[in-house]
């Protein structure tokens, strides 16, 4: 390798992150702002105009806040548990495929950090490290409310990653590869999975929900119930770490959906696109396309999660385990055998 | 028992049919209303910034009158504190010396005049006790603050500005 490729992957790497960052950011923003809209209201307007500079206010009284580590608590996984989850939330965009290959001067730059053959199974791996922040944060706290929050966390977690993973599979025997990078290569144009896993993706989309901890699976927050949730005993920038962590999940597992069933970077007409605007400009007209998909995903994501209530505790398990996973088999079932007598 | 209005409706609790019990629909149709209020005007008045019509007839902070010359009406006879349900009225005459015709109507005045607007229940009482048509409660909302004793205002914050001003 170069050290010139080992620079442009570097400044790529960078680039994700501050994107990540910045999207994660502003994400709170919108979810204040876009659930002042459903509810007829105006929302954050003080802070710069139409309190665009909320998210830095915010930020900056999460920092100015007073660090607390209770005294019961174990400070070491205290820490842990927060670093742990931002942690894990950030790494999730190493194997997403942004775009398609840039060529600039003669030099071709990947937009994907590492098109890992088995990235599906990276995801779920870091997905399913992401509620050990949750679990240890919990756990450290030692209160009572904190790990009922944080046991609900890992149960849940549990028993969606499964139905996850079974949704999955179905898209798997579909595209035949695990790369991220070549799944979304094969949704060129419109030919994107969706349309030939619908009852896959409702499966993903649901249980994406669940793993993100967003409504109507917040059980692990639930303030009527835990006092706080899992994070009750946290403050200042640990606190926001964890807040902050959610909203990246986000992110990601929107960027995850884009890529696995809405064609990730893919749209219709792009070879003439990328024929009339030239290998350097037509690659980020996609990459411009698929960060339309990942808002259009957060938008839904609160969308939903200011129209539907919280799930009772056993409903919750009931549609993870009655409903979601028999569902899931059957979609296996019925897509083997489509592949089986008709390709 | 024979239904005297004929409105009465005997409510059968049916079991979920199949798309009901799928939640999907329903769903759908949730975030089909949610939708619908995205884009309705928001209802929020910006309280500072906007405020909110008042009623004629609303009763905000009081405010002492003066008479067509400029001179204060009050006389201190006390029957708005008499008359005030929540004791939020106090006040101290005092006489009027020579020269000081042009500030108060009549011989007595109120050198101090005090009302508690934390007691002040803005029933609007002493208004209609006064007869000199002296103390009115068409201001505004009382303004918050941080201590008890300023809430006690006094005549420096009741009595209406000078006419010639």
């Amino acid at each position: 390798m170069e050290l010139a490729d080992i620079a442009i992957k570097f400044g790529l790497i960078i680039i994700i992150f501050l994107i990540s960052l910045v999207v994660a950011m502003y994400s709170t923003y919108a979810e204040r702002k876009i659930a002042a809209f459903f509810q007829d209201r105006v929302g954050p307007n003080r802070a710069g105009p139409f309190g665009i500079l909320q998210p830095l206010a915010d930020g900056a009284k999460m920092f100015m806040k007073e660090e607390i580590i209770p005294t019961n608590a174990t400070p070491f996984l205290f820490i842990v548990g927060p670093s742990l989850a931002i942690l894990t939330a950030c790494i999730g965009s190493a194997v997403i495929p942004w775009g398609q290959n840039l060529v600039v001067g003669g030099r071709t730059i990947p937009l994907q950090v590492t098109d890992i053959n088995v990235g599906i199974l990276y995801i779920f791996g870091v997905v399913s490290l992401g509620v050990y922040g949750v679990m240890i944060g919990g756990w450290a706290s030692n209160n009572k409310y904190s790990l009922l929050g944080a046991i609900r966390a890992a149960s849940q977690n549990i028993s969606y990653e499964i139905s996850m993973g079974l949704s999955i599979i179905a898209l798997l025997m579909v595209t035949g590869t695990l790369s991220l990078g070549e799944i979304a290569q094969q949704q060129h144009g419109w030919h994107w999975n969706v349309l030939y896993q619908p009852v896959g993706f409702l499966l993903f989309m649901i249980c994406a929900f669940a793993e993100t901890n967003r409504t109507p699976f917040d059980l692990p927050e639930c303030e009527t119930e835990l006092v706080g949730g899992y994070h009750t005993e946290y403050s200042s920038m640990k606190l926001g770490f964890y807040l902050f962590a959610e909203y990246i999940n986000m992110f990601i597992s929107s960027a995850v959906m884009a890529t696995l069933y809405w064609g990730g970077y893919n749209y219709p007409g792009m070879d003439w696109v990328t024929a009339h605007t030239g290998p350097a400009i037509g690659p980020l007209i996609g990459t411009a396309v698929f960060f339309a998909k990942i808002f259009l995903f957060i938008f839904f994501f609160m969308w939903v999660r200011w129209t539907i209530p919280r799930f009772r505790y056993d409903q919750l398990m009931d549609l993870g385990w009655k409903i979601l996973i028999p569902l899931a088999i059957a979609n296996i079932v019925v897509t083997g055998i489509v592949i089986t007598f008709f390709s | 028992m024979e239904s005297l209005s004929n409105k009465k409706k005997q409510l059968v609790i049916k079991p979920p049919n199949f798309w009901e019990r799928a939640y999907l629909p329903a769903i759908v149709h949730g975030l089909s209303i949610t939708m619908s209020h995205f884009f309705k005007k928001p209802v929020t008045i910006q309280y500072p910034d906007e405020k909110r019509e008042f009623s004629e007839n609303y009763r905000g902070l009081h405010s002492l009158k003066r008479d067509e010359n400029g001179a204060e009406r009050c006389t201190a006879c006390g029957l708005c504190a008499l008359s005030c349900p929540a004791e939020a009225i106090t006040m101290i005459a005092a006489e009027r010396q020579k020269g000081e015709e042009h500030l108060y109507r009549e011989e007595k005045y109120a050198a101090v005049y005090e009302i508690n607007m934390l007691r002040c229940i803005f029933c609007g009482l002493c208004e209609e006790a006064c007869p000199k048509e002296a103390i009115y409660l068409d201001g505004d909302i009382v303004q918050s603050d941080y201590l008890r004793k300023d809430f006690i205002y006094g005549k420096d914050k009741l009595v209406e500005p000078p006419l010639n001003q």
